[in-house]
């Protein structure tokens, strides 16, 4: 498409807003109300934005995201469940002068890949890894994952989750701020269009903070799953906006190196 | 006598990986590889290369997937128990065709086993090891010269064929210290990598992926897969002979092992006793058909393994009942005594009688 005006009758029509070059056009896979397609759409801007698409490298995840090449227009990988920011750290230590991502759910992140997000966290990895909190595993059905909510129904939680059996809702954030390697971490949620600009704008201070070098930083983005949270999509925005900021409040933890929370 | 220094197996592995033109070396500690994994750490660091101490055996794997993926020359080692923990990761770099080496040094199992030399890793490495249908490429070197000189090969085959390459050694291998001459050429040259991730500069998007949901898509990339593992078997086969042409008694031994058999023939021919080697180089693909040529005029073939007998099933599918064969092997960290072989031998061919007079 272009940006130059074109005439149509007696008036001029300007594209004011149009599909960013690193977003393919491509009928989604997601299903409605799902917050991948947001954050997909998020991240293709700001790499638009600061001009990288053609050096960044992603890493997709295991679970309903790992077709990200199907959307995402620049060079991605697929990674083994969890091992995301260990292929990521390994593509960036051999092209320090690319940019990635790894872009990672909540069971693939804060389950089965804790050890390789702690160790690339407190190593400092100079790679941004955009972490989708959604309280579920969403592609294999809806089963409990490390950041359920306490009394969260799931496939495997059907009574609700259970603090005593099965422990309280993991905070990432919170956790990867104890360490001394991150430079940014920050919580985000796509509860509304304020939330929606916030995350744009956290995105795009992570891939800032990689491309001065800065090293790791973390944008955990809280994410409706209409279909696995048994709510229609806007109950689902409803419950992100009240009960999950709730258990994960929405901040910066981490700036420029500095502790803020 | 200035070329020769004395290092080893593990040190001279990871020289061998430095001048071939190793980019990236992902490790995690477990004896009996530590030596490999220190020398890496001081010479890879040293020549601006990447190093990297993972966090797990799961993790250097991955990060071998994400250095290839980038296409460089990626390397990890471990010892048995760590590389069962790494058949995942191994099985994926096999799936997305990515060039990688993996050591094995092997100890004695099953679990944690111990930390004496062992074989039991043979079906392991030579039946792909993870999940799904596919082969690695195993080399199974016998001195710290071929720890050496094999991961020239490794690495030239694993460029090559887009397959990960497994130097099958063990911890007496690893840790004996032997006199080696260093490669002085070139690394094995690089070949053009358009499908390497290093952005998508000028170009369409690569992706890297083993998820093929696609309908009838995953058949068709298994048919590949095949069909390369089919050009792998008929291209790359090689193996060490000695005294075959006149034998009546055949030993099939690799490894450790290989350096018992080679002494047991020695003896075995001082008391006049027809003896020959067959040592396999690649375990995967097997020298079956060199067996097969070879076993018309043998009397009998004796297996020598630090395993409770693996090895053993590629020469009894390579002779199929056609000759007799003995085994001699021992487990968890034991090494087959050359008495024990010749005893073997005996049961095949008596040695020459010495005539007395009347």
């Amino acid at each position: 498409m272009s940006d130059a005006p074109r005439k149509a009758g007696s008036r001029t029509i300007r594209s004011l807003y149009r599909r960013p070059a690193a977003l393919k056009d491509t009928p989604t896979h997601y299903c409605p109300g799902c917050g991948h397609g947001t954050v997909h759409k998020l991240l293709a801007e700001v790499l638009d934005t600061l001009g990288i698409r053609e050096r960044t490298i992603g890493i997709a995840p295991v679970g309903c995201a790992v077709r990200a090449y199907y959307y995402l227009n620049c060079d991605i990988s697929e990674a083994a469940h969890g091992r995301a920011p260990a292929v990521a750290c390994a593509i960036k230590r051999c092209l320090p002068d690319r940019i990635v991502f790894s872009y990672q759910g909540d069971g693939d992140l804060a389950a089965i890949g804790m050890g390789e997000t702690i160790h690339a966290a407190n190593r400092g990895e100079n790679i941004t890894v955009v972490f989708v909190n959604n309280t579920v595993y969403g592609m294999t059905g809806g089963q409990m994952a490390p950041t359920t909510l306490t009394g969260q129904r799931t496939s495997t939680t059907p009574g609700g989750r259970d603090a005593v059996s099965t422990g309280g809702p993991l905070h990432i954030c919170e956790l990867l701020n104890t360490l001394d390697g991150p430079w940014h971490i920050e919580r985000v949620a796509l509860d509304g269009p304020a939330g929606v600009r916030r995350t744009r704008k956290a995105l795009t201070t992570a891939f800032q903070a990689q491309i001065d070098g800065k090293g790791y930083s973390l944008i955990e983005v809280l994410s409706p799953c209409p279909v696995h949270m048994h709510l229609p999509p806007v109950d689902a925005m409803r419950f992100v906006k009240e009960q999950m900021v709730a258990s994960f409040p929405v901040k910066i933890f981490r700036q420029e190196g500095k502790r803020l929370a | 006598m200035a070329d020769r220094v004395l290092m080893t197996g593990n040190d001279a592995l990871g020289e061998g990986a430095i001048r071939a033109g190793c980019d990236a070396y992902f490790g995690y500690p477990i004896t009996p590889q530590n030596e490999l994994t220190a020398y890496m750490a001081v010479n890879m660091l040293r020549l601006g290369r990447v190093f990297i101490q993972a966090e797990s055996e799961l993790a250097a794997i991955n990060m071998v997937f994400g250095a290839a993926a980038a296409g460089k020359r990626a390397m990890t080692s471990s010892s048995s128990p760590g590389i069962s923990l790494k058949q995942e990761g191994i099985s994926f770099i096999a799936a997305a065709e990515l060039p990688a080496v993996i050591v094995n040094v092997q100890r004695g199992g099953p679990g944690l086993g111990n930390i004496a030399p062992a074989q039991g890793d043979y079906f392991q490495a030579t039946r792909g090891g993870g999940h799904g249908d596919y082969r690695t490429i195993v080399l199974a070197p016998d001195s710290a010269q071929e720890m050496h000189d094999l991961t020239f090969d490794a690495f030239a085959l694993a460029d090559r064929y887009r397959s990960p390459v497994i130097i099958l050694s063990d911890g007496r291998l690893g840790q004996m210290m032997e006199p080696i001459v260093l490669h002085k050429g070139p690394p094995p040259p690089v070949p053009p990598k358009p499908w390497a991730l290093t952005g998508a500069k000028g170009r369409p998007a690569n992706m890297i992926r083993s998820l093929i949901m696609e309908d009838g898509a995953l058949e068709k990339h298994n048919i590949h897969l095949q069909a390369k593992f089919k050009r792998i078997l008929k291209e790359v086969v090689r193996y060490e002979e000695r005294e075959t042409a006149d034998a009546d008694v055949l030993l099939v031994a690799y490894g450790t092992s290989a350096r018992i058999a080679k002494g047991a023939v020695i003896q075995a021919r001082s008391q006049g006793i027809k003896a020959g080697l067959l040592r396999p180089l690649t375990l995967w693909p097997y020298p079956h058909a060199r067996l097969r040529a070879l076993a018309p005029r043998l009397k009998g073939i004796v297996v020598i393994e630090m395993s409770a007998g693996q090895m053993l099933e590629d020469v009894q599918l390579a002779v199929g009942g056609s000759v007799p064969i003995a085994f001699v092997g021992r487990m968890g960290g034991g090494v087959p005594e050359e008495r024990a072989v010749l005893a073997a031998i005996r049961r095949f061919a008596k040695p020459a009688r010495r005539r007395s007079r009347p």
